[in-house]
């Protein structure tokens, strides 16, 4: 049988009530009290999910950027240190690997938040191609790690630091209980907020001290509906070593005009030859069953793609979900039927994201 | 959780009320309390015949989408349509005006063989 892991604060969060599901291998929150009204705390307040799960691969040395300019996709020399880049591991067929956090924190030392479920994938994937005047080291199984997310998350980072929380994709290295603790401005919810990365030993007392503050305990479902109403991707079911970035959308955080990294040749022959199908935002548009992952997506009848997301949409209260089409049909206001349990549900190809935070109306 | 006395109970947490040859389908307070926030109720169709252990219909929380099983044979003569415009009062009123759906019973004597409330408290412990 599979080995099931827990994090750090698995226990304390039990005991507080938590839900628990199987997240690849995890054995993780999905919710402590309702899935909606942690959603409704992050969009209007401010939550924290235990993300200890993620993993955290430090690459550092002398060829570190070189070397990462090889192996991930966006192009890194363009994250100034302190800065943070959403990018790809992709394989020779330009499929995605994983989707991950580079944080620069040096010239050359660099921190790799990766998904729990592709740890030990992508650190193979890296140690087989390591080279000269790079060191790789794995962390996660001795670091923690919270994500504090909604409008109040930065009253909460000057309660606990003592400092205003920086902008957007920013890392800092803070001290508490004279241990290394790195904060982030950076999440998964679309909200502001922050994510701390630090030594196991420092969980239980930065939990209790973010729930002190006001944020409010967060699971995986959470976490779940409000990626999705930002369209931000999930491994394994939006991404797939058989799907190319381009294909998912989200070919601004891939730079081809940077030379020689894996996965370029393939992706410059997908655009010249065009792209099969493309991620596209799709919302029900009449009353039915939420839709889930792997419901077929149907135009007049005939079978055009498959959901890879869905869910009830806790902001919009309508479904949401996100599936391939062909191109030609990847367009805003696209009309399609989703197939539940073998009736059709009017749905409509939407622009993504569906939902704008506040954060980003302001702006 | 609340176990009603006066209901028999399924093994997969749905209870019925038997009044002579029609039966009252729900799901517990055990069970909506573990589901949460449910968001759509998907009925059987007045006239179908349901099969005990099968499923009958599909609650959705937004996490998931469970199956609810018919505790007995027999044919649906009435779905609960408050649950189209309100699904969440499965939630609020797991017993009562959050039922899901009535059945004709083919066989009455069917129902006394489920838990009985004692039974179905040790279940959940």
């Amino acid at each position: 049988m599979e080995t099931v892991h827990h994090t750090i604060l698995f226990d304390l969060q039990k005991s507080a009530g938590a839900r628990c599901i199987n997240f690849g291998g995890w054995e993780m929150p999905v919710q402590f009290t309702s899935i909606i009204d942690e959603h409704q705390a992050v969009r209007t307040s401010c939550g924290v999910f235990d993300i200890s799960h993620m993993g955290e691969v430090f690459v550092s040395g002398s060829e570190a950027l070189d070397w990462l300019q090889h192996m991930l996709a966006n192009d890194l020399a363009k994250c100034p240190v302190n800065g943070a880049q959403y990018t790809f591991l992709l394989n020779e067929r330009g499929g995605v690997i994983d989707d991950l956090i580079v944080y620069r924190l040096a010239e050359d030392n660099f921190l790799l938040l990766v998904n729990a479920a592709k740890i030990e994938e992508d650190v193979a994937w890296l140690e087989k191609h390591l080279g000269e005047g790079v060191t790789l080291e794995n962390r996660s199984d001795t670091m923690s790690a919270l994500a504090v997310q909604g409008p109040q998350a930065a009253r909460i980072y000057r309660e606990l630091f003592g400092a205003e929380m920086p902008a957007r994709n920013q890392v800092t290295a803070l001290h508490r209980c004279s241990a290394l603790v790195l904060a982030a401005t950076t999440g998964y919810t679309g909200e502001p907020g922050f994510e701390l990365f630090f030594p196991n030993a420092l969980a239980a007392d930065l939990w209790q001290s973010v729930l002190n503050a006001g944020a409010k305990p967060c699971g995986l479902g959470a976490r779940d509906t409000l990626r999705l109403e930002m369209c931000y991707p999930l491994n394994g079911s939006d991404l797939s070593p058989e799907r190319t970035p381009l294909e998912a959308g989200l070919g601004v955080f891939v730079a081809l005009d940077k030379p020689g990294f894996i996965g370029r040749e393939a992706l410059l022959a997908q655009k010249e030859s065009g792209l099969p199908a493309l991620l596209v935002a799709l919302r029900m548009t009449e009353k039915g069953p939420p839709p889930r992952a792997h419901y077929p997506v149907l135009v007049e009848g005939q079978p055009v793609g498959e959901t890879t997301s869905g869910a009830l949409s806790p902001s919009l209260n309508e479904g949401i979900g996100m599936a391939y089409l062909p191109p030609a049909l990847a367009k805003p206001s696209q009309a399609v039927q989703i197939d539940i349990r073998g009736r059709h549900f009017a749905a409509v190809v939407e622009k993504k994201p569906f939902y704008r935070p506040s954060s980003y109306r302001a702006a | 959780m609340n176990v009603p006395d006066n209901l028999r109970y399924a093994e997969t947490h749905e209870w019925i009320k038997v009044e002579g040859d029609t039966g009252t389908v729900g799901i517990t307070d055990h069970a909506q309390n573990e589901l949460t926030d449910i968001v759509f109720v998907d009925p059987p169709k007045i006239g179908a015949a349901v099969t005990a252990g099968q499923a009958a219909a599909v609650v959705e929380s937004v996490k998931a989408a469970s199956d609810i099983y018919s505790p007995v044979d027999g044919e649906v003569v009435e779905i609960n349509d408050a649950l189209s415009g309100n699904p969440s009062l499965v939630n609020t009123s797991p017993y009562d005006g959050g039922w899901l759906f009535k059945v004709r019973l083919s066989n009455p004597s069917q129902a006394a063989a489920l838990k009985s409330p004692e039974d179905y408290r040790a279940q959940i412990g």
